[in-house]
């Protein structure tokens, strides 16, 4: 719940998205599309991150950022977008999961 | 994402304009879609209710998953009048998800100690909603009974389609406020949009339960947005 009905330009990831592409920086970004059982954050929830793995938002509060992180950086490099699921139970796919027992899935697309 | 999409998209959020962003997560295109523009089929359909929820999503439409990205600003309440009502409005409106500021010229009654934590204005209606206008992701409601106060504000909500609109007083006073609305310009539509009296039949008497029923109608026009609910802003 906000208090504020305008956009917090400082910390909204696509605001700082769009600042970082007219610096010239490569972009990519990371959406919540798909949550099950218990969720840290809502589906549309993002997180942007630059080539440089700098990045702003959230999609899960800090359980599987730094995977998205990786996988977003790759994406930046190919301009192929990628599906990715964390969760406890598809741990054989990812070391990384989410403590709270939910499952997610994150789109990563690169900005233009 | 495609960047003309971002900026459009975020042009529409720093305007408080409702917007979604469509991607299809087949091969990634993407396309925003502004409140009230037509999109045939099944995808128009999941369309429309993500604008009225706000709640995104993937969908299946055509043979394709999309993934709905539902922008609404965020809603809020501009109360017209510090009174008892506005009183009770403000902590229950802020816990339920609808910031809320109050205007009143009169400073006896706009004053901190009687509003602590409240966005309050004792200044005219005119003055500030020059500074901040209305738009159709606020509701106003008026709450003075003085026509002074009220009737700008008023009409000023009806022409910035404001998602609710209520006044406070009886059947009788609203007869005689219709007229002064009408002579200010309103249409006869516009007019027939107050909620007048306010609030939902819930049988409210004392100053907190009116300001329960204010609360409660304002939710049921906001998630009926669009739709013929009987009760809601048409």
């Amino acid at each position: 719940m906000s208090d504020s009905i305008y956009l917090d330009e400082a910390r909204d990831p696509l605001i700082i998205a769009e600042a970082w592409m007219k610096d010239g920086k490569d972009v990519a970004i990371a959406t919540v599309v798909e949550t099950w059982g218990s969720a840290p954050r809502p589906v549309g929830s993002h997180l942007v991150i630059d080539a440089d793995g700098n990045f702003h938002g959230s999609v899960s509060g800090g359980c599987v950022e730094g995977a998205v992180v990786t996988e977003a950086v790759d994406v930046i490099g190919s301009g192929k977008a990628r599906m990715l699921e964390f969760g406890v139970a598809d741990e054989t796919a990812w070391q990384v999961g989410l403590s709270c027992g939910g499952r997610i899935k994150v789109y990563v697309e690169r900005l233009g | 994402m495609d960047p003309y999409a971002l900026k459009t998209l975020n042009a529409e959020r720093r305007a408080r304009r409702a917007a979604i962003l469509v991607t299809d997560l087949g091969d990634g295109r993407d396309r925003i879609v502004r409140e009230g523009d037509q999109v045939a089929g099944d995808l128009g359909a999941a369309i429309a209710k993500a604008f009225r929820s706000g709640s995104s999503g993937a969908v299946e439409a055509e043979g394709r998953t999309f993934f709905l990205n539902a922008h609404l600003p965020q809603p809020r309440l501009m109360v017209i009048g510090a009174v008892h009502i506005s009183q009770a409005l403000a902590p229950m409106a802020r816990i339920a998800g609808y910031p809320l500021e109050i205007i009143d010229p009169r400073s006896a009654f706009a004053t901190p100690d009687r509003f602590p934590d409240v966005a309050l204005h004792a200044d005219w209606p005119q003055d500030v909603l020059d500074r901040q206008p209305l738009d159709s992701y606020t509701a106003l409601a008026a709450v003075t009974h003085d026509p002074k106060i009220d009737d700008f504000a008023l009409k000023a909500a009806l022409d910035a389609n404001c998602f609710y609109v209520g006044a406070l007083g009886s059947r009788k006073t609203h007869a005689k406020r219709v007229e002064r609305l009408l002579a200010l310009g309103a249409s006869a539509d516009q007019v027939a949009r107050i909620h007048a009296p306010i609030g939902l039949d819930i049988g409210a008497a004392s100053p907190a339960e009116i300001a329960v029923a204010i609360l409660a109608q304002t939710i049921l026009a906001f998630r009926s947005r669009g739709l013929d609910v009987k009760g809601a802003a048409a």
